[in-house]
């Protein structure tokens, strides 16, 4: 079984927001549309989003970090979401595990949003219906565009390649490899909701070099001369015998 | 959460509509066993009646709830997954069976089904009536679990919530029968009236219990585990936008702090020691005024403790709505 999703790579968001906007761009045109705006050069401006874009300050300063944290449904693999609509306007695709919104069954009762601890869902005040991250699902599979764009917008935006997409059930896509060697991890695992976007956590890249690596003192492995040879009933390996 | 008028009147409206036809048919049942003198047809009737507006009234302001109240019809689909679902189809089922049960008494059916001999003359209401009291339970059993099925939530995420709908439904629903008996039936102003005190003291206990669980709760979820970074220090600089949005109204309460801890005073005062006096004093003068103060202040109280219900549940997902910028 398929389960596409994202995986976010906090080491590498430098949080310019570009998923966000391409994000708004191509959904409120699209099906998911459209994502309505209030007051946006007045006060209180506010706006439906499907992604945001949040900042925090790790540590204290002067010794601290700032990660940047996009955010938006990570399509759980058990969504609370989906069981409480009671219209079944939300529900969870078979073939990809992708979660959506019927905005055609939606009656606004809002209880979905409730139900979801990320706060993902965001209720459109012009339509009267629920709406959500779709993972782009009307532009992943759209055949009219070429093969290497079918992905979500945001992922096409982002300029540092912070948001890889794939599917995490194939052990050897892009996405779970990276979930498996970068140590990707899931958002309050506590629930249970067993999130199928992931993140991969801030990383130090170091190499470390000790003065005695920079100079060479001896010639440890004595490669211009003939190595000995041992009695030939002892262990020949060269890093158990020592010459 | 942020509370809305609409929920807060629904669950109060049909708490005490329910109660009420609760009230009516325990009061038919010990009439029944001849425990307590029978009423007229059209004692029933009526009280069924005020039952049946209390619980209409409650259904149409829920639609004030619904961004698409021509779609309800669709609720009724998920009954196997949403209590939500689940709830909209036993309300209006609640609602026919307490008009049925009002029809027969009101037209005088005197039809014997089961044929035991007992105080009441037909017993085709009381079959009726069990119908209704079942599906009562049902209700109250669904509207707490739509609170506390969802386990992140968790000061509703107890056995406490659907009992506490229960009891203080019931307790409010039994201050409107015995206001109802101190004019039409003022033999059982007593029964009735002891009955709303003994519940009203028994939500008093479920009620503070959870008020006292929620005061102790700690929350399983923190920025920690909700951005995956471990350390101990971590402030937020932005959230993503900074006017408000879905996140900032419909997750918090929206009242300053005063406000959010007087009407938990407010509504433990409203809801128990005040109509506790009244009730006491009101029934021992079988006094309509005094009664119906003592309905009406609870009925206030009521209102209160559903607001603060609302407020005091603290989402997980407010922790991603600390800082503006
Ligand atoms: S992140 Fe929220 S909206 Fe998205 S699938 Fe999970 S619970 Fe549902
Ligand atoms: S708001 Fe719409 S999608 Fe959400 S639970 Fe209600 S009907 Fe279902």
């Amino acid at each position: 079984m398929t389960q596409l999703a994202l995986v976010i790579d906090l080491n590498v968001c430098v949080g310019c927001h570009a998923c966000v906007t391409s994000c708004k761009e191509w959904n409120t045109s699209g099906m998911a549309g459209y994502m309505a705006d209030d007051n946006p050069y007045d006060a209180d401006p506010t706006g439906t989003f499907f992604n945001r874009v949040q900042t925090f300050e790790v540590g204290e300063y002067p010794c601290s970090e700032t990660v940047h944290f996009p955010k938006s449904c990570l399509h759980c693999e058990d969504p609370p979401c989906v069981p409480v609509c009671p219209t079944g306007a939300s529900y969870k695709r078979e073939e990809d595990g992708i979660v959506l919104v019927d905005y055609d069954k939606c009656i606004g009762c809002k209880y979905c949003s409730w139900a979801c601890p990320y706060g993902a869902r965001e209720f459109d005040e012009h339509q009267k219906v629920m709406k959500k991250c779709t993972l782009c699902v009307d532009r992943i599979y759209d055949e009219n565009i070429p093969e290497a764009e079918r992905k979500p917008a945001c992922v096409r935006a982002c300029p540092t390649s912070a948001r890889l997409y794939g599917d995490v059930h194939d052990p050897n896509s892009e996405v779970s490899i990276a979930i498996r060697e970068a140590g990707g991890y899931q958002l309050m695992p506590e629930w249970g909701t067993n999130p199928a976007n992931h993140y991969l956590p801030r990383r130090k890249t170091k190499i470390r070099i000790h003065e005695d690596e920079l100079v060479r003192s001896d010639n440890p492995l004595k490669k211009e001369t003939d190595r000995p040879v041992g009695p030939i009933d002892e262990p020949t390996l060269d890093d158990v015998t020592s010459w | 959460m942020h509370p809305a008028f609409s929920v807060i009147f629904l669950t109060t409206l049909i708490g005490a509509g329910q109660g009420l036809f609760l009230a009516l048919y325990t009061s038919e049942s010990y009439a029944a066993v001849k425990l307590l003198p029978v009423q007229s047809g059209a004692f029933y009737a009526w009280g069924s009646a005020i039952s049946v507006v209390l619980l209409a009234l409650g259904l149409i302001t829920s639609f004030f709830h619904l961004g698409h109240p021509e779609r309800a019809w669709r609720t009724a689909t998920k009954w196997r997954t949403s209590w939500l679902s689940r709830e909209v189809i036993v309300l209006p089922a609640v609602l026919g069976a307490i008009a049925v049960y009002g029809a027969i008494h009101a037209l005088g059916w005197n039809l014997t089904i089961v044929g035991i001999d007992t105080g009441v003359s037909n017993d085709l209401t009381l079959i009726v009536g069990a119908g209704g009291v079942l599906l009562t339970f049902t209700l109250f059993l669904c509207t707490g679990m739509i609170y506390a099925c969802i386990k992140f939530l968790q000061e509703w995420s107890t056995w406490l919530t659907p009992v506490n709908y229960l009891l203080l439904g019931t307790a409010s629903g039994f201050a409107l029968a015995t206001v109802y008996a101190s004019l039409f039936a003022p033999e059982l102003v007593y029964f009735l009236g002891g009955w709303a005190i003994i519940i009203l003291l028994a939500a008093f206990v479920t009620r503070s219990a959870s008020l006292i669980r929620n005061a102790r709760l700690k929350p399983k979820s923190s920025l920690q585990t909700a951005i995956g970074v471990r350390h101990q220090t971590m402030t937020q600089r932005s959230q993503g936008q900074m006017g408000g949005s879905y996140n900032t109204r419909e997750y918090f309460h929206g009242a300053p702090m005063w406000v959010f801890r007087s009407i938990k005073w407010v509504f433990l005062v409203l809801v128990f020691p005040l109509p506790l006096i009244l009730l006491s004093v009101g029934i021992n003068e079988a006094s309509f005024t005094v009664l119906s103060a003592a309905f009406v202040i609870q009925y206030l109280g009521l209102l209160a403790e559903r607001w603060f219900f609302f407020a005091q549940a603290n989402h997980p997902q407010n922790i991603y709505y600390q800082t503006i910028s």
